[in-house]
């Protein structure tokens, strides 16, 4: 059994959007505030610390996923990816990044890094989803600018052009 | 909105946490997905000295067939339930009501026996536990013991699980009787206002209510309709003793009783 002591720093190695990363945590950190403060990567929003409004939800271990309700602790060993791993390259969008852009399903981009990381899992494992099941996805969400309407069309142009890639890559 | 300062365990044998609970009894607190501990810990409506994680045990993250009884491990998150391909045939009831738990982003880490530990009265799982008549197992260094849902859950928030006991797994039987589930809350996947479920037994229907009073409550009835049925809704829906909160009043509730409890009875006795 292993214990970490309260009050003390304790190492955490996992994999951030692909790269070996390591970190020191108190046993009571969030993964949030451990992306934002120890790792430096401030992609990751906090909203409401209690895992209602989904704004810092990001891809544990390949499933989407509450940073505020998750310890640092607790992810010895997993594979995360935030929004920061979203863009293929510097200056560069993603393909639902590009879609968020062409249908202004952002206004004042609080939500939008949860959004897209829930977003993104769910893209990878059903690039065929309707509207009906990108709206029960975003039902973890709360966004108070957009009315969710040019989120749900930009991720559903996203998943068309996503399957499309899928397809000519089955073909070649 | 932060947690207030704990040791935490990774456990690697299910007995180094019956111990640490042993000696610590409700200075401390088994953590498995966390998606209901985490947001208490983060208001600091829990704060234990020390945290066990159990989520490495790998002998608690199986779902288990044995005849009829299906037996669920305190370390079977909610998505692997909802993505085990026999839930529907198994336990329909269960496959109905588990997409209102919480959301994707929450049934991902979430486990069914955490849910059920936490005792939300609102909470889908606990009410399709007492509606199935399902059980709590649970164990302590020294013995096991298996505690039906209707003597486990004692109130809001509160079982009477012991504090050196941990939930080993809950268990339901697999019956072929038919069920429904329905549920009203202002999101998909919010804490619901109002949730029933309803399953046919041999005289007739058990209707199980989730969301107005301060634990899942169950009332079988008889085969009847018309204004026999009503009248008994509204007895149930009384009895419930409904509070008016934030979310809805008391009257509202009582009327999402009787007519969600309508429906179901009557889809149920079709």
């Amino acid at each position: 059994m292993t214990r970490l002591q309260a009050g003390r720093r304790h190492d955490v190695r996992f994999t951030l959007n692909g790269k070996a990363c390591a970190g020191e945590a108190e046993p009571r950190l969030l993964l949030t505030d451990f992306l934002r403060h120890k790792v430096g990567m401030t992609g990751t929003h906090v909203g409401c610390e209690h895992g209602v409004c989904g704004a810092c939800t990001v891809d544990i271990d390949g499933q989407p996923a509450r940073a505020c309700l998750t310890l640092a602790v607790q992810i010895d060993g997993c594979e995360i990816r935030t929004v920061e791993g979203l863009a293929p390259g510097p200056g560069r969008l993603g393909v639902l990044q590009a879609a968020f852009k062409r249908n202004h399903a952002l206004q004042c981009g609080f939500c939008t890094a949860g959004i897209l990381m829930s977003l993104d899992t769910f893209l990878r494992a059903h690039p065929q989803a309707d509207e009906e099941s990108i709206r029960d996805l975003l039902s973890g969400h709360l966004c108070r600018c957009t009315g969710y309407a040019p989120i749900v069309r930009a991720a559903l142009e996203a998943a068309a052009e996503l399957s499309d890639q899928n397809r000519e890559k089955t073909d070649a | 909105m932060k947690p207030a300062a704990f040791d935490y365990l990774r456990a690697e044998h299910l007995d180094e946490a019956l111990e640490v609970l042993r000696e610590d009894g409700s200075d401390a607190r088994i953590i498995a997905g966390g998606q209901s501990l985490m947001a208490m810990l983060n208001m600091r409506l829990a704060k234990p000295r020390t945290l066990i994680d159990i989520m490495r045990l790998q002998d608690l993250a199986r779902i288990e067939r044995k005849g009829s009884t299906i037996t669920i491990g305190a370390g079977v998150r909610q998505a692997a339930l909802l993505a085990w391909p026999d839930l529907a045939a198994s336990l329909p009831l269960v496959a109905l009501a588990l997409p209102w738990t919480g959301h994707v982003q929450t049934r991902s880490r979430g486990t069914v026996c955490g849910s059920i530990a936490h005792a939300d009265p609102s909470a889908e799982l606990p009410l399709v536990l007492q509606a199935l008549g399902g059980e709590v197992h649970l164990r302590n260094a020294k013995k096991r013991r298996r505690v039906a849902a209707k003597d486990f859950f004692a109130g809001m928030m509160a079982t009477t699980r012991a504090d050196d006991e941990l939930i080993e797994a809950v268990s339901l039987s697999v019956t072929g009787k038919r069920c429904a589930f329905r549920e009203v809350a202002r999101r998909h996947g919010d804490f619901a206002i109002v949730a029933c479920a309803a399953v046919a037994t041999d005289s007739g229907v058990r209707l199980a209510v989730g969301g107005v009073a301060d634990m899942p409550a169950t009332r079988d009835l008889p085969r009847i309709a018309g204004s026999a049925l009503d009248d008994a809704l509204n007895a149930f829906a009384y009895e419930l003793d409904a509070r008016d909160d934030v979310h809805a009043t008391a009257r509202y509730r009582r009327d999402l009783v009787r007519m969600i409890g309508r429906d179901l009875v009557r889809e149920v006795l079709q």
